[in-house]
Formats: structure tokens, sequence, C-alpha cells
């Protein structure tokens, strides 16, 4: 491999890094509210309010059935409100966070769900207030499939991440398509690959290691 | 409803005639509750004293669970009165209930700790709730934690515990905010016999030494019969049957007492119940009840002084329930002499014994 190709490599690296770590964040800080809004407002939920939850669970099944390539396209005049361009890394984040947001809403959803309602009701009977059985009970209780499924939406996103190629974001699957694939490069093919099963892996390993840390089910 | 009136003070209905007691921990009035189609509570009004255990027993499904929610606002009764000290809670929001659960201390069947907290942690919750400084939250914990006997076990987590320990630190946690009464939701039933004894006799010590009021609800006899001071059967949503544990043993009114007494209290046995039949035999089978002094002195050798002719004991024995002895005997009378049987159950029933013909037997041995 040429050391214009390696630096090209690095740079990919980078960006995907850039795009995953970035959306990943971002949909973290969005879609865990949303998951906990999700089981507070269900029925028998600690804010149960059907209305609301039809309605959140009806906007985030819409965002899950857009395909991520079209979701990329249809969101360019938001991406240019938010960013600045519409074309880029960084450009390429909006839709990515946009498409996994309401993803890990519903994973933190089913970690959520699977809390012991009487662990709830003993949060309710030392006379715990809604924020207090969020604090002390949910979100201590399903830690350990909230980073879990965090691990998995990064996953998900590397793979999403080689689409973003589309508006010119760069990426690891943009390098792979553009010179891999068009060019006949099997030698920077194979490296994006390699790239790609060490991060994957990586990131595997520290959810798992983080996951086992956490859980004290026993 | 069926009330005991053997112990003094315990008034015909002591739940509306009389005013405002401050004794009172609790009081029900009428208390009804409807889920769909079936009544879990159908007119329930039930006093809990200051200082006393009361407990409360029936079958799954007669109303028990919906009953204690009540009491901390967990579930809300259609209609009735739940009084807390005095105050009426059944209608506060839910913003009002919070500062008046911290009054209410309750313990679990399935114990209910938090997975991912230490056990000193889950102790001080309560008082984390309250908006306590960590300094004393730790030596509350640290002190209830002596007081159920875990000290060592306070930087461990609930999954390393046995399940009597996980309820020592539910009872612990029940406790860290001072609580003027305790629920105990089936505190025992997941729990093994002989760690059922050492949780009851813990519950027990602390009604004694903190003067904690104690309501529990459980579907074993064995449970009221160790550590209860007044029993209320429920059934089918309503209070069947209330009074001090060792009266409500000795002188079960309604059928659904005696079938949930059945496992703890001396039966015909099964062989010579199978061979009774309605009409005269040889023998005559006689089940006697006795309490109190009945059951404390000479019945069966007075009997055979007074009443001169042969019986005998086929089963039976003498319990202590409350430092009361309260017994069932099974005498069988032979020969086909009706006077003889006469006079025997006369003699009984003049010592304040219940008597019954249980049926005859060709041969009872």
């Amino acid at each position: 491999m040429s050391p214009i190709l390696f630096e090209l490599l690095l740079r990919s690296i980078w960006e995907t890094v850039l795009m995953t770590a970035a959306s990943g964040l971002i949909s973290l800080v969005f879609g865990l509210p949303l998951g906990l809004a999700l089981i507070a407002t269900e029925r028998g939920g600690i804010a149960e309010s059907l209305w609301v939850n039809r309605a959140l669970g009806a906007v985030i099944n819409g965002f899950r059935s857009v395909p991520f390539i079209i979701l990329l396209v249809a969101l360019i005049p938001v991406t240019r409100l938010i960013v600045g361009t519409s074309i880029g890394t960084w450009a390429a984040i909006v839709p990515l966070s946009i498409a996994a947001t309401p993803y890990y809403a519903r994973i933190a959803e089913v970690s959520l769900r699977e809390v012991d309602h009487g662990l709830i009701e003993a949060a309710r009977a030392m006379g715990g207030n809604r924020w207090t059985i969020i604090r002390e009970v949910l979100v201590p209780e399903a830690l350990p499939g909230i980073v879990a499924g965090f691990t998995v939406t990064l996953v998900t996103l590397i793979g999403a991440s080689a689409m973003a190629g589309a508006i010119g974001a760069g990426g690891l699957g943009d390098l792979a398509i553009r010179y891999g694939y068009q060019r006949f490069e099997t030698s920077v093919m194979i490296a994006v690959v390699i790239v790609l099963i060490i991060l994957v892996c990586g990131i595997q390993w520290v959810g798992d290691r983080l996951v086992a840390r956490l859980d004290r089910r026993g | 409803m069926n009330q005991h009136t053997i112990a003094s003070g315990d008034t015909a209905d002591p739940t509306h005639a009389r005013p405002e007691a401050p004794q009172d921990v609790v009081r029900l009035v009428d208390l009804k509750r409807r889920f769909g189609v079936t009544a879990a509570l159908d007119g329930v009004s039930l006093t809990v004293r200051k200082g006393e255990i009361l407990g409360i027993i029936g079958r799954s499904g007669a109303g028990k669970s919906t009953l204690i929610r009540c009491l901390n606002g967990l579930e809300r009764p259609d209609s009735g009165d739940v009084f807390i000290e005095g105050r009426e809670i059944s209608r506060l929001g839910e913003r009002d209930l919070q500062p008046l659960r911290r009054r209410i201390g309750m313990i679990f069947q399935h114990f209910n700790l938090l997975s991912a907290k230490t056990v000193e942690d889950n102790v001080a919750l309560p008082l984390k709730i309250e908006g306590r400084p960590k300094a004393e939250r730790l030596k509350r914990a640290a002190e209830l934690l002596d007081l159920v006997g875990l000290s060592e076990k306070a930087k461990a987590y609930p999954a390393s515990l046995s399940g009597g320990q996980k309820q020592r630190v539910g009872i612990a946690r029940a406790l860290a905010a001072r609580p003027a009464l305790l629920l105990s939701d089936e505190a025992t039933s997941a729990l093994d016999p002989e760690t059922t004894r050492s949780i009851l006799a813990l519950l027990k010590d602390i009604n004694r030494q903190l003067g904690l009021t104690i309501l529990l609800i459980t579907h074993e006899m064995e449970v009221i019969r160790s550590i209860a001071d007044r029993v209320a059967v429920i059934d089918a949503g309503r209070i069947v049957e209330q009074g001090p544990v060792w009266s409500v043993f000795a002188d079960p009114r309604s059928d659904i007492t005696r079938s949930l007494l059945g496992a703890i209290r001396p039966q015909l046995p099964a062989e010579l119940a199978a061979r009774l039949l309605p009409t005269a035999g040889a023998e005559t089978i006689l089940r006697v009840d006795v309490a109190g002094e009945a059951a404390s002195g000479p019945l069966l050798s007075d009997l055979a002084t007074a009443v001169p002719g042969a019986f005998r004991l086929v089963h039976g024995g003498i319990d202590h329930i409350q430092q009361q002895p309260v017994g069932t005997l099974f005498l069988s009378v032979p020969g086909s002499d009706a006077s003889h049987l006469t006079e025997i159950i006369t003699f009984l029933k003049a010592r304040q014994a219940r008597v019954e013909v249980l049926g005859h037997v060709a041969n009872p041995v």
C-alpha cells in the first residue's frame, strides 16, 4: 500500500470514529430520556399518559422505518440548518444521530422495562417521587442493559456510517467502496475490513467488560 | 361480620361507633375496591392499635394485598376511608402521600432490594429520599444492620445474600426512617421454615423493643400463631372474623378460619375419619375444643371421676398461644348407652369445652 493510501486509511479511520462517537453520544443523550419517557408514560407507568406514549411511539417508529440512505438525503435541509453545510463528516453526524436516537430509545426501553416492578413499588412505598424512581431505581437497575444496548448501537453506527460516503462524509466504508471496490485496490479493501473488525471487536469487548462490572444481579 | 368478644376491649364494632382514639395507628372504614367484576375489598373496617401486631390472613385472592396497599396509598379504594394516625389519606395526591409514606415502612415477599446498590446503600435509601446528609445515612444504616445482625455485609451486594439475609436487609431498610407503622406483605412466604422462624422472631423483637406497630398479611396460620397479637380473617374482600389470636384459634367461627387453622390444629386421623359413620356404631367419636381454664385444669381426670364408665383419648393435644392453653381432644366413648354419652357431653360443656359428635365407628383402634 502506498504512503498516500495509508494516509487516506488513517483519515478514514478518524472520520469513522468521529461519526460513530459523536452520533453515538447524541443518541445516548436523547435516546435514554426517550426510552424513559416511553416506559414512564405506558399503562401502569410512573407518569402514565397513553396519549403521549402513542405519539412518541409513532414518531419513533416513523423514523425507524425509513431506510438510512433515504434519511441521509431527506434530512439534507435539516443538516444544513444545524451544521451550515450538507456535505462532509460533520454533516453526516446529523442524520446518523437522528437515525440512532430512536433505535437506541427502543433498546433502552427494553432494558428499562425489565426492571422488576416490585422495586418501583418499594421506592414508592419509601416515599420516593418519580425523579427518585428514575435516578435510584430505573437507571441503576437497567444500567447493564443500557450499556450493552449502547454497545450494539455503536456497532450499528459503524455500519451505517459507511453509507455516509454518499454525502461526502468520508469514513472507512467510503474508502472501501471508492478505492477497494471501484479501483480494484484489494489491499485497501482488506485493510479496511481488518480495521473494521478490530473496531467492532474493540467496542464489543469494552462494552462487555463494562456490563460485567456493572451487573450485580449475581 | 363475626366478632369475637372474649377479650377485653374488643367491642362489637370498634371501627364505627368509637370516637377517634389516639392509640389507633390505622383505622379503615368500609373500604371498597373493585377490579372489573370482582370485589377485592367489599366493605372492610379494621383498626390497628399502637404497639400491636395485627395479622391479616386469607387465601390468595382474598383481598389482602389490595388491603395492605391501601394503607400507604399504593392502591386507592373506590370508597371508604383510610385513617393513618388520625389523618384520612385515601384521597391525597401522590405528592402529599410521599411524606406520609416515610412514616410507614414496608417489607415484601420478594424483598425488593435494589441489586445495583450495596446492602448499606439499600438500607440508607429511605433517608436519601428524605434528603438526609450522607454521614447520617451511613451511621443509621450501620445501626440498623447491627440490629438485624448483618453488620459484616454492609458493603456486599444483595445477590450474594441468602433469602433470610435479604429479608433482614428489607426489614432494616423499612425501619431506616423510623416509621410509626410497619407493613409486612407476605414477608416470610418465600422463605424456608427455619428462616421464617428467625425472621418472625426478629419482627417480634422489633415490635417489643421499639414498640413498633406491625400489620402483616399472610396465608400461613403459623405466622399468625407465632407473632400476632390479634388476627383478622379476610375472605372474598370481607373481614369474616377477628379477635385475639388465642381466642380465634380456640373458637373459630367461620369455615374459612377453620380451614386455614386445619394445617396447624390437631385433626382426626384420616384413617379414622374415613371410617366414620353417621349412624350409631360401637363407639362414638367426640371432638372437644378447650381453651383457657378448661385446657389448663385436670379436665380428663375430673371427667373420669365424675362420670363412671369408659372413654378413651384417640388423638389431640394442647398448644400454647399467647400464653393461653388452647387444645383439641378427640375422645372415643364406647357402648350404645345414650345416657352415658349425654353425661359426658354435659360435663364437658359445663367446663366451657365445645363438644361436637363427629360420628360413630365400629372399632376405633
